[in-house]
């Protein structure tokens, strides 16, 4: 027990990530992708008309089960498969974070910015009001996320999903060393 | 109950996004400076493990368990990939989640991510109203 409640090493995770793609393949002919998920939320709650969100969602609805059971993973994981305790990382990123502004390193993301409190103040709006937009409407335009495009599509030899992928990892690397440290300064 | 299975796949995902700290946004800086190979490690060793499944499940012509076999759609690139890749990747940095990890931090207990999906909604919403006006 002591060893699941540990973080689990890249080379634990990484694998076992992997093998969910054979599984949907096997279950039924289902390929991984999260983002698609918001695109059956718009289509189903609210399409206004709007012809991108005009199709046979319900054909698709079983990744809204796939998501539902993220999030019970996610409750399970953290209510009963964890120590909890502020995640190890490099002392360097921490330094570097400190230097610019973040102090509380204690949870899974910066109390310092993600709140409910901290979503009145700027800094909060743009990390999780503007981010979380560009976040959807990025992943929607790209045609998948991290996991459709660079686990799915990658495995499976599709060189547009390299090209989307390597698009994320630029649009991340110029966002943390071009325009973070002028938006922690918030 | 014939989406009960998928409820047990997201299950194992969402526990192992937790458990291996890939929901933190100080994992998804440290993989954007350079600092770690952790998330290196994950998204590779998965492509690589994924891949090989894919080749075996071709070699040898696996069905899926309704005796249907597997088909796995071509994408067709067209330039959103680029624009809309550089827009997440802007959007991953600031929030530190994509969107598998936004549904475990909620399922974990961190409720102000609700506001971040809500916004990536309304984000999915805009691109859907905009998409014939966009570059593809």
């Amino acid at each position: 027990m002591d060893i699941i409640k540990q973080p689990w090493p890249w080379y634990v995770a990484g694998p076992l990530i992997g093998l969910i793609v054979p599984a949907l393949l096997i279950l039924g002919n289902k390929t991984f992708g999260i983002s698609s998920t918001l695109r059956q939320i718009c289509a189903a709650c609210i399409p206004a008309n709007i012809s991108f969100f005009k199709y046979d969602w319900k054909k698709d609805a079983w990744n809204l089960f796939f998501i539902a059971g993220i999030v019970i993973g996610g409750l399970i994981a953290a209510h009963l498969l964890s120590d909890p305790g502020p995640v190890a990382i490099n002392p360097k990123t921490t330094a570097a974070l400190q230097q610019q502004g973040i102090t509380d390193f204690s949870g899974l993301l910066p109390r310092d910015i993600f709140s409910f409190k901290g979503l009145t103040t700027l800094k909060g709006f743009v990390f999780m009001v503007i981010g979380g937009f560009l976040v959807g409407f990025g992943t929607r335009y790209a045609g998948g996320c991290t996991s459709g495009h660079a686990i799915m599509g990658i495995s499976s030899l599709q060189w547009p999903s390299l090209v989307a992928t390597c698009c994320f990892m630029i649009g991340g690397f110029v966002m943390t060393w071009l325009i973070l440290p002028y938006l922690l300064q918030l | 109950m014939k989406n009960l299975k998928f409820i047990l796949v997201g299950m194992c995902f969402g526990i192992i996004l937790i458990k291996s700290e890939v929901i933190s946004w100080f994992r998804i800086q440290e993989m954007f400076r350079l600092q770690s190979f952790h998330m290196y490690g994950i998204i590779g060793s998965a492509i690589v493990v994924a891949m090989i499944a894919i080749v075996l499940i071709k070699r040898f012509n696996i069905k899926t368990i309704h005796q249907e076999p597997i088909v796995i759609p071509d994408k067709k690139f067209n330039w959103g990939y680029v624009y809309g890749g550089l827009i997440f990747g802007l959007g991953w940095a600031l929030t530190g989640a994509c969107p598998g990890p936004l549904f475990a931090q909620i399922g974990s207990g961190i409720l102000v991510t609700t506001v971040t999906l809500l916004s990536a909604i309304a984000g999915t919403w805009v691109y859907g109203l905009l998409r014939e006006k966009l570059p593809h």
